[in-house]
């Protein structure tokens, strides 16, 4: 009976999970433009999409802002990792601690807008950067994904097994050969889901790129967004599909390749 | 004697090397979060006290040269003042709390049992459970909250259903009030619940609980002498996880919420980019982050949210 009872909680769990979300899918393949009759099954709104240029080329900044912002989150994060775990205590290191994953709990519109007066700001005075664009959003989410990818780097690097790096050290090898031969493959799990966190956060942000985004970036959430504003539109039903399957895909893959990774090294 | 000074000078170099190594190591993460981060918030702080001005930049400065050997720094405190007398900016507060907690609570109520199932379930099948739980938050939180316009609205599938099987007339106002935001919020951060409080039961020894139903306990006093305390850290990680991120949302509220669900997110963002007052806007956001920091910090007294880690 007990089994039956939990089994029947994850079932309403799931359901509520992925119900909504199921329904945006079969809505999509809907050759009518209401959500209220069923004409047909159609690929319609998936041709109409791809015909849609200012949507495809919303894709295309999104996925550059994404990919850029995501790497060198990625190399100051997993810098910011190393430091908080390996370096010996220095003065101020609570306060770099803190810094760091403050972002975290800051509410998006504030850093929008405190990004946004950083950069009118520097503007005005230094000149740069000479106007809004892809650039002052790729900055804006380097600070968003951060403290995400430090988090992760940090719990990686806490429980990683130190006698393999001080064997290489003890061996003769620089600190920064036994960091790029022993200590980045052993990390580069946390690194890739990192990557992935980042990535996926950036793809996903409308708040902040509304405010740091210049006339020329405009993301693919952000015009998501004012078109949400709208309410139902089969074209979001077809994109929200494509969007769903390939995160999705990716999720799986990444995550199996992960623990495909952690099985070889416990079997080991 | 070639050979020690060889090593002497070459172990300096060594020692050079490292301390400018670490210096380095240093200061490429906090040079960044010092010019992205920290100044920003200064300079909001700066601009919260200062008048709005219809000009580029639309705000005055609060530091003058007034003559040759005098600084005037100018604070104009107006804009908190008004905050605190004006009723929309403290109906937004009321809002944005009453919304936040209503969340928080129902994610609790409904990550609980969903994190303890998880955790009783067998071993193979758990990390599949777990990652089906995060896969709808790496899909994107747009197309999340879409998927509530899409069920909600007057034109959508539960008012189309419902009328389908002649059981409304008319489409009922499902959407555009404050229920509909905190739904959105609890669909869009119940994974941050489950998985501290999957975190803190997992670790839970279940013999406790047989011992205790020996021992001739009835389930509710199982529950509450056992298992509510042990999981308590991770309900309260959770709680944090859930809250911060709802108190200053912007989307759900402006998508689900309508009109007069008027929270603080959307009263900066209607600041900013209706009234253009940078000032007002300004000041809103310090008041909602001396907020944040406020609660952070009785959390943080209370528990030690070291499942933020984990994450």
């Amino acid at each position: 009976m007990r089994i039956k009872l939990s089994n029947f909680i994850l079932f309403l769990g799931y359901l509520f999970l992925y119900a909504p979300l199921l329904c945006i899918v079969v809505c999509s393949f809907n050759e009518s433009m209401f959500v209220s009759v069923w004409s047909g099954f159609s690929l319609k709104w998936y041709r109409a999409l791809m015909s849609d240029q200012i949507m495809l080329r919303a894709t295309w900044t999104s996925l550059k802002i994404a990919s850029l912002s995501a790497s060198v989150s990625v190399v100051i994060g997993v810098i910011a990792a190393i430091v908080i775990v390996r370096l010996r205590k220095f003065r101020g290191k609570s306060f770099f601690m803190g810094a760091i994953t403050a972002p975290l709990v800051m509410p998006e519109v504030i850093m929008g807008l405190a990004l946004l007066m950083l950069f009118v700001g520097s503007e005005e005075y230094f000149g740069w950067p000479d106007g809004r664009g892809t650039l002052t959003v790729v900055v804006a989410h380097i600070t968003l994904t951060l403290s995400y990818v430090t988090m992760v780097v940090m719990a990686r690097l806490q429980d990683l097994d130190r006698s393999i790096e001080e064997a290489a050290l003890d061996l003769g090898a620089s600190p920064i050969k036994a960091f790029f031969v022993i200590t980045l493959p052993m990390i580069s799990p946390s690194i890739m889901v990192g990557w992935l966190l980042a990535f996926a956060l950036s793809l996903d942000d409308v708040v902040i790129a509304s405010f740091v985004a210049g006339p020329g970036a405009t993301t693919l959430p952000m015009i998501v967004f004012s078109s949400l504003r709208f309410g139902i539109s089969p074209e979001i039903n077809a994109l929200a599909t494509i969007l769903i399957t390939v995160l999705s895909i990716g999720v799986i893959i990444s995550a199996m390749w992960i623990y495909r990774k952690k099985d070889a090294k416990d079997t080991a | 004697m070639y050979r020690i000074e060889e090593l002497i000078i070459s172990r300096i170099r060594d020692l050079v090397m490292k301390i400018t190594g670490r210096r380095l190591l240093i200061s490429v993460p906090s040079l960044w979060t010092m010019i992205f981060f920290l100044c920003p918030c200064l300079i909001l702080l700066k601009i919260s006290f200062s008048d709005g001005l219809i000009a580029s930049p639309p705000y005055t400065s609060i530091v003058d040269m007034v003559s040759e050997y005098t600084l005037q720094v100018r604070l104009n405190l107006g804009n908190y003042v008004r905050l605190f007398t004006d009723e929309m900016y403290i109906r937004g507060f009321m809002t944005s709390f009453a919304i936040a907690t209503t969340s928080t609570a129902c994610c609790l109520i409904i990550g609980f049992p969903m994190a303890y199932a998880i955790a009783r379930s067998a071993e193979k099948i758990r990390n599949i459970l777990l990652m089906l739980v995060l896969l709808p938050f790496w899909t994107s939180f747009l197309i999340r909250v879409y998927a509530w316009i899409m069920l909600l609205s007057p034109s959508g599938l539960i008012n189309t259903w419902l009328m389908n099987w002649h059981l409304i007339d008319s489409p009922l106002q499902l959407m555009n009030n404050s229920y509909a935001a905190c739904l959105g919020m609890i669909y869009a951060y119940l994974p941050f619940m489950i998985f501290p409080l999957y975190g803190a039961i997992e670790k839970i020894d279940y013999s406790l609980i047989e011992a205790a139903y020996d021992l001739g306990s009835t389930p509710l006093t199982a529950f509450f002498s056992i298992v509510a305390p042990l999981a308590s850290p991770g309900a309260y990680a959770g709680s944090v996880l859930v809250f911060m991120p709802a108190i200053g949302e912007f989307v759900i509220p402006e998508l689900l919420g309508g009109a007069q669900t008027l929270t603080v997110g959307r009263l900066v963002w209607n600041e900013f980019f209706v009234n253009m007052s940078w000032p007002t806007a300004a000041a809103l956001s310090m008041v909602l982050l001396a907020f944040v920091m406020i609660v952070l910090a009785l959390v943080q007294k209370h528990k030690e949210i070291s499942l933020l880690a984990q994450e």
